[in-house]
């Protein structure tokens, strides 16, 4: 999909994203001194922000509903998916992951389901 | 000398800022690079496919210098959602930050503020992690800015690299490839280490299952609505569980509320890091530790 936001909009958008995220690693490194640290609180959520945000991140991409429970399950994406995934958990490897996940889903697309 | 590669000598020259920490700092960055080489080469494609230009796909590299914040605002620009809801897309996901920054903010407190400020900059998953297992490690003594400066000098040099090298390698390659597939087997590398207790697993499954739920959702607000609501039902069942796994961290250096998130993020990226972290220290190479400012 491309976008169809112009150039200028999506400098904008970077350029603010960037401002932001800058902003989020000085916080605590300038206020060092007036506030002390991360209310609890604060802490307790923060800590489940990368399990939710990731999975919200994978799911819909790896998981499409289809009509049937089968097509559902043996869609290409999901086994290719649920393939990275157990390399991910066994090896933790980003590079590994990504290479057997990318070669199952082509496997599938161009050989098994061709 | 900030923009200098951490790898090869500067020259002697320089005041203040020990080489040799500068170097182990890179050197102990170098297994984790590994693994941000792949998610850069994704990002730099993922953008191109956006619609980004390739000056875009850098500049943003360059500009805001998060990989998976990058990525979701490149899905969400790329189909169009809302400027706000790509914009609070990537804060949410940047939030986790401000862990690291408060956290290693101790270590930092006597430096000058336009020191905290150019180190901010380089404030990454990796650059957090690594650092501070080293400024905790009891057996090194590390001059903390020359050294957390070269983890982070390492990982942004091999971030924008990466990302080049990604718009170069994709333009042409056919959207039938389906490369674009890649950016969730990243985020899904991600996930699987930051799965580690039964809260964590509450907020992916329902962060998961409500962005599942809410994909056809007005806005393209699905990754906001589900983060969210995972959010939230991790610390709900961290309530129901007494499982006190986040708020009882202290506030002691090092041991504060950084330290789960960064092994959410990092462990799996930096498996092969732990053992060299311990050797790559020169011997007979003591030096006070950098805050002498």
């Amino acid at each position: 999909m491309t976008t169809s936001y112009s150039p200028g909009t999506v400098w904008a958008v970077v350029l603010v994203v960037g401002i932001a995220t800058y902003g989020i690693r000085l916080s605590f490194l300038y206020l060092f001194g007036r506030v002390e640290s991360v209310p609890p609180r604060v802490r307790t959520a923060l800590r489940y922000v990368p399990p939710a945000v990731f999975a919200a991140l994978v799911v819909p991409r790896v998981v499409t509903v289809e009509p049937t429970l089968a097509a559902t399950l043996f869609d290409e994406r999901l086994v290719a998916g649920v393939l990275a995934g157990v390399v991910a958990w066994r090896t933790g490897d980003i590079a590994l992951t990504v290479v057997v996940g990318m070669g199952a889903l082509w496997l599938l697309r161009f050989v098994v389901l061709a | 000398m900030r923009g200098s590669s951490p790898l090869r000598s500067l020259p002697r020259s320089v005041p203040s800022l020990p080489l040799a920490d500068l170097r182990a700092g890179a050197r102990d960055a170098v297994p984790i690079i590994l693994g941000i080489v792949p998610f850069g080469l994704v990002a730099g494609y993922a953008a191109l496919e956006a619609g980004f230009s390739p000056l875009q796909a850098v500049g943003m590299s360059v500009l805001v210098f998060a990989g998976a914040s990058q990525l979701a605002t490149i899905e969400l620009l790329g189909s169009d959602a809302p400027l706000a809801v790509a914009v609070l897309t990537a804060v949410v996901i940047n939030l986790r930050m401000l862990m690291y920054s408060a956290s290693i903010a101790p270590y930092f407190r006597s430096f000058r503020t336009r020191t905290k400020a150019g180190l901010a900059y380089v404030l990454t998953d990796q650059s957090y992690a690594i650092s501070l297992a080293a400024y905790r490690d009891p057996d090194r003594e590390v001059d903390r800015r020359a050294y957390y400066l070269g983890v982070g000098l390492a990982v942004w040099t091999s971030w924008q690299v990466a990302t080049a090298a990604g718009v170069l390698l994709g333009t042409g390659v056919p959207p039938e490839w389906g490369l674009s597939f890649a950016a969730p087997l990243v985020f899904l590398a991600l996930l699987i280490p930051a799965v580690e207790d039964r809260p964590s697993v509450a907020a992916a499954v329902v962060g998961g299952g409500v962005a599942l739920l809410a994909r056809g959702a007005p806005y393209d607000s699905g990754l906001l609505v589900g983060g969210l609501a995972g959010v939230v039902a991790g610390v709900a069942v961290e309530r129901a569980t007494g499982v006190d796994v986040g708020g009882s961290d202290g506030d002691l250096p090092g041991h504060g509320p950084g330290h789960d998130g960064d092994r959410s993020r990092t462990s799996a990226e930096d498996r092969g890091r732990v053992p060299g972290d311990d050797h790559s220290r020169a011997p007979g190479d003591d030096r006070s530790r950098g805050d002498a400012e």
